[in-house]
């Protein structure tokens, strides 16, 4: 035998299964040791967060002062803490799960992160109402409706992507459909007929957009810019040209908010979460029927698989392209739900270019929620906390530019994005046309 | 159950993939569908199970005439196929995959009922011998177990005709002993079985009956105990063929490529290649031998500056390259034939001439500084045609349009010719046309004799027999054994890649 | 050894590739350049005329005359063609008239086709590396804010501190740009959300700066800046009309990005890297720093489409001074296929249709925004030459448009 590990030029190239475990046990080290740079590196950055809470929030406030939390509008149920005790405790958890993240990396390190935020937002929020009477739930039941159409746009996303159709026509499905909503409620005189119309306006942009991509297999971001372009031109030519000249086809009015039995006259919780309009609802059940339906049922099974793998779908016989057409078109009427609730839950009226952007902060917001309409929901409900603090902001007199915080939910989606959406993942087959034989 | 085909014809633009083809199998029946790379046995396969639509001819069910619109009506009839690549969903449990187009539920909303599913992929799963655990995750799965899953798939819909497509190609040796095994006790059960394969071993091993299919056509019919291996091969290529390249004794010099303790991770974050050491001297070669995804992606990617090494040290004529990134190791010397030639060795829509300096066209002679120098080029792709045979209509076509031996042919003439040093070939000649990997072998050789040392990777046993100078046979990311000269057998490979480390081998 | 009757270097693998073998076999002789120009041309023009039609539909069933015409149809019902032949006509000549109807006419045309031509650029040399760049829009307002701010800020003498301007906008609009670049190539966030999201950020940023002393004149509240230096405005070069030395920067950076992705080792890396990416990455090409820099380069055409702006026909920076430019800067870059020359006929042609537009809505009030679905059908139709195909039974020299839609998150 002529081995060469025997002629002595290639010592190692054989096997000897007692070195190599020693050789497996450095490869793994290595893989080890980065993960733990990463956990190290997080619990740096807490740190950090949790000294700059202080440093910003805690340091220079008089002890003597406190900070007042409104819990509702009806009554005076209010909540008073001193200012700069509660940011020291926030600050001082923070701190201490950063160090204690260095010492030994904790597990579920991505929910201690959103825990991170969430206690230095408190602190935040106690020092900018020290010293005044803070509308928490006025906040919260602001953050309920803004995060509404957001959560039901990314449901459109989420309905799309998951049968493995880009859809970056949310904003422009919901223009059109609160166009087409605002105009039939106030033609008609039924809110009921305009959501319903306005439904269908997405649905039927949605069909579009199937039709494109899914038939002639244009790209789909292409036939997605196509139809925002087109939603945009024709409702603000539409606007200028029959509007304008009719008003009274303009004058939708809105939804009225309704109070549920029991569930409503729940102190503080029930006035923001259960003292709403239909849409608010709307999202309650449907975002989790959607996960229900999609993770448990025939239906959501052969969506994903068509999303995920369309040609193992196809050899088991399911129709992709009807399945893509199906899943498009469904996710056009979510879209076409948030889009009427711009002028018949909220404004009351369309005005050109009302979605303001809202369609594409619904694609940020179906990404964080990593495809998953209940995930979809909880990074609304965050969208939805970002825009209101905004506004609450201005009131409280800070000393931000309204300019900057009109910005500031679009750079947290640029973050969201680059850091969070390398992690995530999306159906395999997202954007790629079926080709079938 | 019979399924018959008569006078089948399919044809693709510009090519017929089957042409009046006849073929039939009944239950209990193993018939082996044998043929080279492109003979159309997939084809002809997926125009049975629904994918394609035939342009000519009749598929045949127990004598009734059926048409099969989709691989829905194929199943409907009985019939299901294991494809070559899995068509399993990786996110999916096993369960789900199982029941997906098949589902159990209950209730208006369809609630997808796993109990149902599970106990009957339980029950089959005994039945069959066929273990796979019904809630993993496929894409936790390793390939053989896959498979398993892929059969118990067809079997969940109660297929009474198994097509299994080139199912061994991914499977180690043992794993393909355990697959034989399983295709004979499926036949003694009565299934039917058409197993598509261009492995003359396998065929003799589990085949009832064996049908040979050349270029488009059924060429032969013939039986296991009516036949040899040389016949059979005959039938396939259509004459007789050795895959020997004439070489003369390797002539090894100075060390070329050095690798020293190299452990590289895979995409996943597992590592893929496990301190690995080993030397290339110049005018010889090395090939690693071994089945597929065992770390040779990774080793290769990581020598040519694709893959950033975990540990280890990597040096080229004595400097270290560990990490350099690859246009570097192009002007040291390194020529690259990667194992993917579609994806990554050509962009399809260039022309020829581009594709010719993909890796040197800023190179002194194509480029003065940022201005290409596009005479030079196609100067260049004209001499270089003409030089390794590329048959185009003009070195202006875009690559993407000639055939694969032809699109091979243009990655191994750019790349030969900066080779100087050492050439890394990955699964050079893999579904390429006899001709061509004749060809290629003998430039294999030449460029060896030429001084310059020599990394070929390969799956195929045969190409291994055929180049090596000396062998090192790879297995979960460590090489098994290290063979040299009359050492390099079929058998003793064959053992070390099932990761038998026998003493022998050492 | 013997050698292989199949080894004539042709033959296609039939059985496991049969779309890679079936094209070998009908090699076809290449068509005369003639044939394969006028074969390119067929979707981009039917693709116009299609969008054409679909407006003069949407302008004939918005117009009361023309509904009550129709309404009485049985009546009269020559009165509701002639009715709606009228109202078309009218509109249509409107716009003729008001893009290359006379002197002064084709003079606006040509302003503003200048943004349009170099944003289309930055937009197709973007698609070029198969990166969908939606944020032209964003990389104007940049380069027009920086442009703007040199221009009325740096009191140096007149051709230095038009150059400055330039410079100064090319530099912001290439920063902007090169966020999502960076962000692309070092994290994989795909370019289509982020520079959606730098478009918004960019807007919220010139409406800031329009709050400032740093822009505004003082003692204003109105959100328009200080006007432009006169030695800082492009100069005219006809007299009486409005057009300026812009439309020839225009002309020159078509020039150059020509030159640059059919001459260069740089072009030739970008499209390796847009037609496959796997390919580049073997031959030693860095994807992610000529991703970033593709980015940062198509950034920097926007920001200098941005920047002659202010500084040429407005003379003051507002915040609608971009308005949706860089989205029209997508139509135009797919109806020109992403090649330079037709970048410029096609930035041409809807320089000219905005022109017209706003006679067309002077003369017989159908509003502007009719130019904007025009376009969204336009791109429509240039997308899908299957359309094209289907509705006029032609055959097109096409290859189906490219794909961007790689997944999201991951690059």
């Amino acid at each position: 035998m002529t081995d060469t590990s025997s002629s002595g030029t290639q010592p190692e190239a054989s096997v000897s299964t007692g070195t190599k475990s020693t050789d497996k046990q450095t490869a793994d080290a290595a893989v080890a040791a980065e993960a733990r740079r990463r956990a190290t590196r997080r619990g740096i950055i807490w740190l950090f967060t949790g000294v700059a809470v202080i440093w910003l929030f805690a340091i220079g406030v008089d002890t003597s002062i406190s900070s007042t939390f409104d819990l509702s509008t009806t009554t005076d149920l209010t909540l008073t803490v001193p200012s700069a005790a509660t940011v020291w405790v926030l600050g001082g958890v923070i701190v201490a799960l950063g160090v204690l993240q260095i010492v030994r990396p904790l597990g579920a390190s991505g929910y201690l992160s959103v825990l991170v935020v969430i206690l230095a937002v408190m602190a935040f929020l106690t020092w900018a109402g020290r010293d005044q009477a803070f509308s928490l739930v006025g906040m919260l039941q602001s953050t309920v409706t803004r995060a509404t159409p957001l959560a039901l746009g990314a449901l459109a996303g989420v309905l799309c992507e998951r049968s493995g159709v880009v859809n970056i026509a949310i904003e422009g499905m919901m223009l059109f459909s609160a166009f087409l909503a605002a105009f039939a409620a106030s033609a008609s005189g039924s809110l009921w007929v305009g959501m319903a119309v306005g439904v269908f306006g997405g649905a039927a942009l949605a069909w579009g957009h199937a039709g494109l991509s899914v038939t002639y297999k244009v790209d789909q971001i292409i036939s997605g810019t196509a139809i925002n372009f087109f939603a945009t031109g024709i409702t603000a030519y539409l606007a200028a040209s029959v509007l304008t000249s009719n008003p009274q086809l303009n004058r939708s009015g809105t939804f009225d908010n309704w109070s549920l039995p029991l569930l409503g006259d729940i102190p503080f919780i029930g006035e923001f979460l259960f003292d709403n309009n239909i849409y608010v609802y709307t999202m309650y059940v449907l975002l989790p029927l959607v996960t229900w339906m999609l993770f448990r049922s025939r239906w959501g099974l052969r969506v994903r698989s068509v999303g995920e793998h369309p040609r193992a779908a196809d050899t088991v016989g399911i129709n992709v392209l009807r399945t893509r057409y199906h899943s498009v078109i469904l996710g056009g009427m979510a879209a076409g739900l948030a889009g009427s609730f711009l002028p018949l839950g909220s404004v009351g009226s369309f005005q050109e270019d009302m979605t303001a952007g809202r369609g594409f902060i619904a694609l940020a917001v179906m990404i964080f929620g990593r495809w998953n309409p209940v995930g979809a929901l909880g990074a609304a409900l965050l969208f939805g906390f970002a825009e209101s603090l905004n506004s609450k902001l201005a009131i409280l007199g800070t000393p931000i530019p309204s300019e900057f915080l009109l910005m500031a939910p679009y750079v947290v989606t640029l973050f969201v994005v680059a850091g969070f959406g390398g992690r995530a993942r999306p159906p395999a087959a997202d954007g790629q046309p079926y080709e079938t034989n | 159950m019979k399924v018959e085909l008569r006078g089948i014809t399919k044809r693709f633009p510009g090519v017929t993939a089957n042409e009046d083809v006849d073929l039939s199998v009944s239950s209990g029946e193993v018939l082996a569908l044998l043929g080279e790379n492109g003979a159309g046995k997939s084809t002809l396969m997926n125009v049975l199970y629904g994918l394609y639509h035939a342009e000519e001819g009749e598929i045949l069910l127990d004598g009734e005439p059926v048409t099969f619109e989709s691989p829905a009506d194929a199943l409907a009839a009985g019939i299901g196929m294991v494809h070559q690549h899995f068509m399993l969903v990786p996110v999916f449990t096993v369960n789900e995959n199982l029941m997906l187009g098949n589902e159990v539920t209950r209730g208006p909303l369809g609630k997808l009922d796993f109990e149902a599913s599970r106990e009957r992929i339980v029950e089959l799963s005994r039945r069959y011998n066929l273990a796979v655990d019904p809630d993993a995750l496929v894409e936790n799965l390793p390939v053989g177990v896959q498979q398993r899953a892929e059969i118990l798939k067809a079997l969940y819909r109660d297929a009474d005709l198994l097509i299994l497509d080139e199912p061994t190609a991914v499977l180690t040796p043992s794993e393909v002993t355990e697959l034989e095994g399983i295709i004979s006790a499926l036949a003694e059960a009565g299934k039917a079985i058409i197993l598509i394969t261009h492995k003359l071993g396998e065929v003799m091993r589990v085949a009832s009956r064996i049908a040979v299919l050349r270029r488009g056509r059924v060429v032969g019919e013939t039986r296991p105990e009516d036949t040899d291996e040389q016949h059979l091969a005959e039938m396939m290529v259509g004459h007789a063929v050795k895959l020997v390249v004439d070489k003369t004794e390797a002539a090894p010099a100075e060390v070329v490529l050095s690798v020293d303790g190299l452990s590289v991770r895979d995409d996943r974050g597992f590592v893929a290649v496990d301190d690995l050491d080993f030397e290339v001297r110049s005018g010889e070669i090395l090939a690693i031998a071994g089945v597929q995804g065992n770390g040779q992606t990774e080793l290769v990617e990581s020598l040519c500056g694709l893959r950033t090494p975990l540990t280890g040290v990597v040096t080229l004529d004595g400097a270290d390259v560990t990490g350099a990134p690859p246009g570097d190791l192009f002007r040291l010397g390194l020529g690259h034939v990667p194992e993917d030639r579609q994806n990554d060795g050509l962009v399809g829509p260039f022309p020829v001439a581009d594709n010719m300096v993909l890796n040197t066209f800023n190179w002194e002679g194509f480029a003065s500084g940022p201005v290409r120098d596009r005479d030079a080029v196609h100067d260049n792709a004209t001499r270089l045609s003409e030089e390794f045979d590329v048959r185009t209509p003009s070195v202006d076509t875009p690559a993407g349009t000639l055939s694969g031996g032809n699109q091979q042919k243009v990655i191994v003439a750019r790349e030969f010719t900066h080779a100087q040093r050492l050439l890394i070939a990955a699964q050079p000649t893999r579904g390429l046309d006899v001709g061509s990997i004749q060809y290629i072998h003998a430039r294999i050789v030449a460029i060896r004799d030429a001084g310059a040392a020599v990394l070929v990777v390969s799956a195929e046993l045969d190409e291994v027999l055929a180049l090596a100078d000396r062998v090192a046979v790879m297995s979960e990311g460590r090489f098994v054994g290290m063979l040299e000269g009359d050492r390099i057998d079929r058998n003793t490979i064959g053992l070390l890649m099932a990761g038998h480390a026998t003493e022998e081998a050492r | 050894m013997t050698v292989d009757d199949t080894s004539d270097g042709r033959a296609p693998d039939p059985g496991e590739h049969p779309d890679a073998g079936g094209t070998t076999q009908q090699e076809s002789p290449t068509p005369p350049f003639w044939r394969r120009a006028f074969d390119s041309l067929k979707v981009p023009v039917l693709a116009v005329f299609s969008a054409l039609v679909v407006g003069a539909l949407l302008i004939m069933f918005t117009d009361e005359d023309v509904l009550y015409a129709w309404a009485r149809f049985f009546n009269d019902p020559l009165r509701a063609l002639e009715r709606s032949a009228t109202t078309v006509w009218e509109a249509y000549s409107a716009l003729l008239d008001g893009a290359v109807g006379s002197p002064a006419a084709i003079s606006e045309s040509l302003l503003r086709a200048t943004p349009l031509i170099l944003a289309g650029l930055a937009v197709a040399f973007a698609f070029k590396a198969a990166l969908f760049n939606i944020g032209a829009n964003g990389q104007m307002i940049m380069g027009a804010m920086f442009a703007a701010w040199a221009g009325f800020s740096l009191d140096i003498p007149g051709p230095l501190v038009i150059l400055a301007s330039l410079v100064v906008g090319t530099l912001a609009g290439a920063v902007w740009g090169g966020i999502a670049g960076v962000l692309k190539a070092t994290t994989g966030a795909h370019e289509v959300i982020t520079t959606i999201m730098l478009n918004f950020i960019a807007g919220f940023l010139l409406a800031y700066a329009l709050t400032t002393d740093a822009f505004l004149p003082s003692g204003t509240g109105n959100p328009v800046s200080k006007p432009i230096l006169d030695q800082a405005r492009l100069p005219r070069f006809i007299s009486g009309e409005r057009v300026d030395l812009g439309i020839f920067l225009a002309l020159g950076a078509v020039l150059l990005i020509w030159w640059v992705l059919e001459r260069s080792t740089f072009g030739f890396q970008v499209k390796a890297v847009g037609l496959n990416p796997h390919a580049a990455r073997y031959a030693g090409m860095k994807v992610a720093t000529i991703t970033a820099l593709t980015m940062a380069i198509a950034g920097g055409l926007a920001g200098l489409g941005g920047a002659t702006i202010p500084i040429g026909p407005t003379g003051t920076l507002t915040a609608g001074i971009i308005g949706f430019l860089g989205f029209d800067a997508i139509a135009v870059a797919l109806l020109g296929k992403s090649n330079p020359f037709g970048v410029l006929a096609a930035g041409l042609l809807f320089g000219a249709l905005n022109a017209g537009a706003v006679t067309m809505q002077a003369e017989t009030q159908i509003p502007v925004d009719i130019v904007i679905v025009i376009q969204a059908l336009i791109i429509l139709f240039v997308a899908a030459p299957a359309l094209v195909r289907a509705i006029y039974r032609v055959r097109t020299g096409d290859a189906e448009s490219p794909l961007f839609t790689s997944s999201w998150g991951s690059g």
